[in-house]
């Protein structure tokens, strides 16, 4: 007998939100646990961004702070870092775009398990909170850099190593199952949810992003799992995976046998993946920004998919990168540089893509527009060094100088954090119905942008005169020149002015909540399914009694013979404004 | 003749099959997968993600195994039980095993009685193959014991050679034992809501099929762990 498929279950069943309670708090709507998600993410970054300028103060104006010693200078690097890549950027991109976009873009009336997707963003804030209580325990958070290398992370001497180190790891797990949680729930519908009419090659680009990435979180992350699992072992039972025999203090230390460099491989196969889970939806966000903004399609849609997918694939092969000093077989260094340039191949056809969707089209400078093009910029320069890095021979002096914190913020630190802005600027009159202020987004924006080259681009030459990084003083030195500390200080200055900055981005957004514009459901004349909801902002549920049905990909924008510069994806061919001329991606097979 | 499915609109599609039908399903509209329902991929998704953690475990291992300075201990004297004063090697492990198949056996009939409809006979086959999961935790917890209390073997060392051996052999037959325990609970919630009759209303017993990928998927795991443990 031939298997008889079941019918498909068209809307999955949406647990109505009965009080104030479950409306808001235990709510089971992704657009609310997006929020949620968005705004714990932006706390804690606060809280990173402020250790980030005690950090700056100690390097431009050293000695003169004395609540600032070694120790907490240490702690100040790794939890900055540790918080800005994974609390911040992984959660705010999947946990809060990801949740807010997927079900929105996808034509979809929430994710597929909501009430998995509700524990995730809980389970989420439990990591943050132990993460936070660890600023507070005996001894202070960890301080053993973000990478958390043993030996050294939980050896006497190393601040924060015996109970900052055990919550930094139990934060980590915490977080990993909570992420599992939401992730599980975003792949699954993307694949398994869309509209009708919804393939997946003609899904925005944004939607592409988070979910490879998505996809290499999923990969990625169980590798950091098991290195926390492991190394906190290490720390409480005493076992020794990671730890070889040692002499510390003049004692020997109960453990050997252990492989130092195993963590690295372990960390470093999470570790690169993650940057691209921080950079693929990036990428994907800001293609939509820049095609929605020049009024044009985006240019080589399938180029972009594809460079997306090879991306992802490639970034499971280039991990020992970061290893090139660790001792590791030399060998290794051939394969993983080959690898490490191949993977600007895939990039740079978006790089170049992201340009020729610029060239000739009707752009408007508005404030997405802005941080849409400064990434490209700060992209490319950050993209550059990442070349001179991959080589062994130029990484190997260039290793632990600040030429690396150089490259890494210019590349996964401010051109992700621009992409967040811009994002922020496009879709915050889809969340709350009102515009945000132009005025002080522009001026957000640009001391925003002068600002990060302010203090990344010195980062260069003092990493070329071989200013080492994670040094709490270069006080004593002869080799570095004077001009590295005076450098040192205008980079202090420039960081406390993006910081203070970035008061009025806060202040913007809670200002145009009650105060700023009504954008009315779609100001941007934007294609996408989010601007095409019953209500703006969106009520739980998103489209009314019908779904929407999908005739067209998400660019068509200025086709030619039609009577407006954009087709939404809703419209039907047969409409008069469609002026008889299919745009793309309605040509083929499809009902209509 | 080509496999058909009804959409919820009443549309009749045809399947292609092979790599044709692939490609088309992954390039059609609505769902990558066409048969599947959400919660099924979503295990499958969960699975994999699951056999990336697994494999990070059994990579660490061997490494570590390979990398420490000392003797590791022969398995097949640690392993054994000795009955009437002959030590016979590996004897608990492969009972251990042989109930943890023999479980995945009653889970796949448990399966083929949820398609049929048949509440009675999917409960009692989910709840036998709970019991196997219980027998398998309690035997490993046995295990345990002896190795503790008998052989001195702690996570962070033991009499007969490597420290490291105890560290990864609690570490990931504990985190296998964890997975068999969540899912006797797994399984035992899902047989009580077939029995009290919670998916009539839909007439759809994927559920129990979805439990099933798991409990296969620990299974397969086990056999993995049992090689590189037991037998290397």
């Amino acid at each position: 007998m031939a298997y008889v498929a079941p019918a498909e279950v068209d809307d999955i069943e949406l647990h109505d939100p009965q009080s104030f309670i479950t409306k808001y708090i235990w709510s089971q709507d992704h657009k609310v646990i997006a929020l949620q998600y968005a705004a714990t993410a932006i706390g804690i970054g606060l809280v990173a961004l402020v250790l980030s300028l005690l950090m700056r103060l100690q390097l431009g104006f050293p000695g003169t702070f004395s609540f600032i010693d070694p120790s907490s200078y240490y702690q100040f690097v790794t939890m900055h870092g540790m918080i800005m890549v994974i609390y911040l950027l992984t959660a705010l991109f999947l946990g809060g775009f990801g949740n807010y976009l997927i079900p929105l873009m996808c034509g979809a009336r929430d994710m597929v398990f909501p009430y998995v997707n509700m524990l995730s963003y809980w389970l989420y804030l439990v990591a943050v909170l132990v993460l936070v209580a660890s600023f507070f325990v005996p001894g202070g958070p960890t301080g053993a850099g973000w990478t958390l290398y043993p030996p050294q992370v939980i050896l006497q001497g190393t601040p924060g190593h015996d109970w900052g180190i055990i919550l930094m790891l139990v934060s980590l797990i915490i977080f990993i199952v909570a992420f599992t949680m939401g992730g599980l729930n975003y792949v699954t519908t993307v694949l398994q949810a869309r509209t009708r009419g919804m393939t997946l090659m003609r899904m925005p680009l944004s939607v592409w992003g988070i979910f490879m990435a998505t996809i290499l979180a999923l990969l990625a992350f169980p590798a950091l799992f098991v290195s926390a699992v492991m190394l906190l072992l290490d720390r409480t039972l005493g076992t020794s995976f990671f730890m070889p025999a040692i002499i510390s203090m003049g004692e020997t230390l109960d453990y050997g046998g252990g492989n130092p460099l195993l963590f690295q491989h372990l960390f470093w196969f999470f570790g690169h993946p993650e940057v691209y889970i921080v950079a693929l939806p990036a990428f994907g966000i800001v293609s939509d920004l820049l095609s929605v903004h020049a009024r044009k399609n985006i240019f080589g849609y399938r180029m972009m998919v594809w460079a997306i997918v090879a991306i992802g694939v490639l970034s499971f092969v280039v991990w020992a990168h970061h290893m090139y000093v660790s001792g590791m077989n030399p060998l290794f260094g051939f394969f993983f540089a080959t690898t490490t340039l191949i993977i600007a191949v895939p990039t740079a056809i978006k790089v170049y893509n992201w340009v020729l969707t610029l060239w000739r089209g009707d752009i408007h400078l508005t404030v997405p527009m802005l941080f849409a093009i400064a990434f490209i910029l700060t992209f490319v320069v950050g993209g550059l060094t990442g070349l001179f890095l991959g080589n062994v021979v130029v990484d190997v002096p260039l290793s632990d100088t600040y030429f690396v914190v150089a490259h890494f913020h210019m590349v996964m630190g401010v051109a992700p954090i621009l992409v967040v802005f811009g994002a922020i600027y496009h879709w915050y009159p889809k969340i709350t119905g009102r515009m945000l202020n132009d005025a002080m987004g522009k001026f957000h924006f640009w001391v925003t942008f002068l600002g990060t080259y302010a203090i990344y681009f010195p980062m260069h030459y003092l990493g070329f005169v071989g200013v080492p990084r994670r040094y709490y003083s270069i006080e004593g030195t002869d080799f570095i020149p004077a001009s590295a500390v005076t450098l040192n200080q205008s980079i202090t200055i420039a960081a406390f002015i993006v910081g203070v900055v970035q008061i009025l981005f806060i202040y913007n957004l809670i200002w145009s909540y009650f105060k700023g514009k009504p954008s009315g459901p779609n100001p941007w004349k934007a294609t996408s399914l989010e601007w095409q909801t019953p209500q703006t902002p969106p009520v739980h549920g998103n489209w009314g009694p019908n779904r929407p049905l999908v005739y067209r990909w998400a660019y068509d924008y200025s086709v030619p013979g039609a009577a407006q510069d954009y087709l939404p994806q809703t419209m039907s061919p047969d409409d008069p404004i469609v002026g008889g001329h299919l745009g793309r991606g309605d040509e083929k097979d499809h009902h209509s | 003749m080509a496999n058909q499915m009804v959409t919820a609109s009443g549309d009749v599609v045809a399947l292609e099959p092979g790599l044709k039908g692939v490609t088309a399903d992954w390039s059609s509209d609505q769902r990558a997968f066409k048969n599947v329902p959400w919660g099924k991929a979503m295990m499958w998704i969960f699975l994999v993600s699951d056999t990336f953690i697994f494999s990070c475990f059994l990579v660490s291992y061997m490494t570590v195994r390979i990398s420490t300075t000392v003797p590791w201990p022969i398995p097949s004297e640690v392993f054994a039980l000795s009955f009437g004063g002959e030590p016979i090697p590996l004897i608990l492990i492969a009972i251990m095993t042989f109930i943890l198949i023999s479980s995945s056996g009653t889970m796949a009939m448990a399966v083929n009685f949820g398609y049929r409809r048949d509440r009675k006979k999917t409960a009692a086959l989910m709840i036998v193959t709970a019991l196997f999961g219980v027998a398998f935790v309690s035997m490993q917890a046995f295990e345990w014991t002896k190795l503790i209390f008998e052989e001195g073997v702690r996570p962070w060392g033991n009499p007969m050679g490597a420290a490291q051996f105890g560290s990864t052999f609690f570490m990931i037959t504990g985190f296998h034992g964890l997975h068999v325990s969540v899912g006797v609970i797994y399984l035992t919630t899902v047989a009580i809501k077939v029995l009290k009759g919670d998916y009539e209303a839909r007439g759809n017993y994927q559920i129990v099929e979805i439990t099933g990928l798991y409990w296969h998927f620990v299974d397969l795991v086990w056999v993995f762990i049992f090689a590189l443990f037991y037998l290397w």
